[in-house]
Parts: C-alpha cells; structure tokens; sequence
C-alpha cells in the first residue's frame, strides 16, 4: 500500500545522501559542471540524491546556478 | 611574516588573474576587492530578489540584506583564498560564498520574526503538510494517527524537537538552525535519522512499503 507519494517522498531516505556539509563543500565544483552540461550527475551521486532531500541546500544550488548563469540581472 | 600563496596550477587566466591581485600587495589588491565587492553586490541581490517573492521581506531591507550578504562574504573569501584549489572558475567559487551568506541571513531573519513558531505543536496540520484531503479523514485518519504515535516513540527528543518544528510548523531549516545555536549538516542528519527511523515503522505497520527501507 502506499496511497501517500508525498509523505512517501519526504520519509524516504537515500544512503548516497552526502549530507548538507559535502554537498556545501562541491556546490561550485557540482554547479559549474550542471551548468556546462557535463555528466554531473554520474560523478557525484551523492550530492544529486542530496540536492533532492535538502530544500536549503537545494535552493543555495539553484543561487548559484543563476549566478553563474548570468540570469540574476 | 605572511606567507605566500601559491596560485593553484591548471587555473583558467582569469581565476589566476584574480588569486595573484588579492593576494598580493598595494593598490591593485585595493581594486581587486572592489571590483570583487562590486560583483557580490549584483550576485547578492540577484539572489535576494530571486528569492523574495516567497519572502515577507522586500525593499531596502532586502537591499540591505543583499549589501551585508556581500560585504560578509568578501570577508570570508579573503579569509579562505589559500583554500581554493581551482577546482572551478574563481567567480564560481566566490559566488557560492555570498549565496550562503544570502540563506544565513534570510534564516536569521525570520529567527528574529516573531511570526515563527517553535515550539507550538499543531497536529491537525499534518495530513494537509502531506497532500491529504479532509474529506477523506476515513482514509488518512489511521495513517496519520500511526505517524504521529511513531514521532512519539521511535523519535530520541532531540529528533522530536526537530520534526515538530520543519514538519508541522514549517520553521525554515536555517532559522531551526539559529535558534538551536547549531549548523545545518547536524540538524538536517537528525531530520534525516528521523525520516528514515518513521518510515521503517510505518512499514512495520504495512501503511508504507517496506522495500526501500534501509537499516534501522
């Protein structure tokens, strides 16, 4: 049974997590490879599933993808 | 005496153009960090308005937030140049500085408003926080009365303390983060043991499916 996707969703854990301090750590390193188009996802798993759980972290990643983006003007 | 910093090999011309300015002496290391403050600024309050819309704060406290946001992470950048490694443009790096800076401040912000609440414990707003519709509590009602028994015992207080205010009180992780004097990697892995510690008992109950729980 699962009729609830969003709680689901929110209770539901990945163990590639890397955490809130890794993913800070990478965030420029992650972000210019998204924003080039490079696999970034294959080279850091742990960030994506951590991108995905953390809404701070996930909105400092979308910041930073503007900013580098030049679409903050 | 100072020591020099060494400018990190493989670096594109313009990051190794901006490590050599402020790390060195005089008055081009004076115009490097202006020119360097003049781009947080813009990057600081690009990230402000991005994010304002889904903020109570707007006009010159947002500005001010912005300039501050800058201001602090020149600081910090300064502070931490021998630590960057080239790893990405200069800009990419320092960029990521003054968006932090943008989040601590918008949580510190709405640490200090008194429209936060912490503390309080509104139940009847979990199945909505969850998509439920109330005219159908016949469906939800049990589900919802097993998590809350689970917050109450598989949680440590600690966990608890730390749902109660993401979940049912939508306190923003970066305020949660303030009023409890921590930082957010610890309180997002105490969120994180407790998702995974309800979702393992609400699989236990059959109200979940268990095959993607993980440990205990």
């Amino acid at each position: 049974m699962n009729g609830w996707p969003a709680l689901d969703r929110f209770l539901r854990t990945d163990p590639r997590d890397v955490g809130c301090a890794q993913a800070m750590e990478m965030l420029h390193v992650y972000a210019e490879l998204v924003a080039s188009g490079e696999p970034a996802e294959q080279r850091y798993p742990g960030i994506v599933a951590h991108l995905h759980a953390c809404g701070p972290c996930g909105e400092d990643f979308d910041g930073l993808i503007a900013a580098i983006g030049g679409r903050v003007d | 005496m100072q020591k020099a910093l060494v400018v990190p090999a493989g670096l594109d011309a313009e990051s190794a153009g901006w490590v050599r300015a402020l790390a060195g002496p005089g008055p081009r290391r004076e115009a490097a960090l202006a020119r360097l403050h003049e781009l947080l600024v813009r990057i600081a309050r690009g990230e402000a308005a991005r994010r304002g819309p889904r903020l109570a704060i707007t006009g010159p406290e947002l500005d001010d937030l912005a300039f501050q946001a800058a201001a602090d992470a020149l600081v910090a950048i300064t502070g931490k140049l021998g630590q960057f490694r080239g790893e990405s443009r200069f800009t990419t790096w320092a960029y990521k500085f003054v968006i932090f800076e943008v989040s601590a401040k918008i949580g510190r912000h709405f640490w200090r408003h008194p429209a936060v609440r912490l503390d309080a414990e509104d139940w009847d707003r979990l199945p909505a926080r969850f998509g439920a519709d109330p005219a159908h509590q016949a469906e939800w009602g049990d589900l919802f009365a097993a998590l809350r028994r689970a917050v109450d015992t598989e949680l440590t207080s600690r966990q608890r303390e730390v749902f109660v205010a993401i979940v049912l009180n939508d306190v923003p992780l970066d305020t949660l983060v303030m009023h409890l004097g921590s930082n957010r990697n610890a309180i997002y892995q105490v969120l994180f043991d407790a998702r995974r510690k309800l979702r393992a008992a609400l699989a236990a109950d059959g109200y979940l499916p268990g095959d993607l729980v993980r440990g205990s």
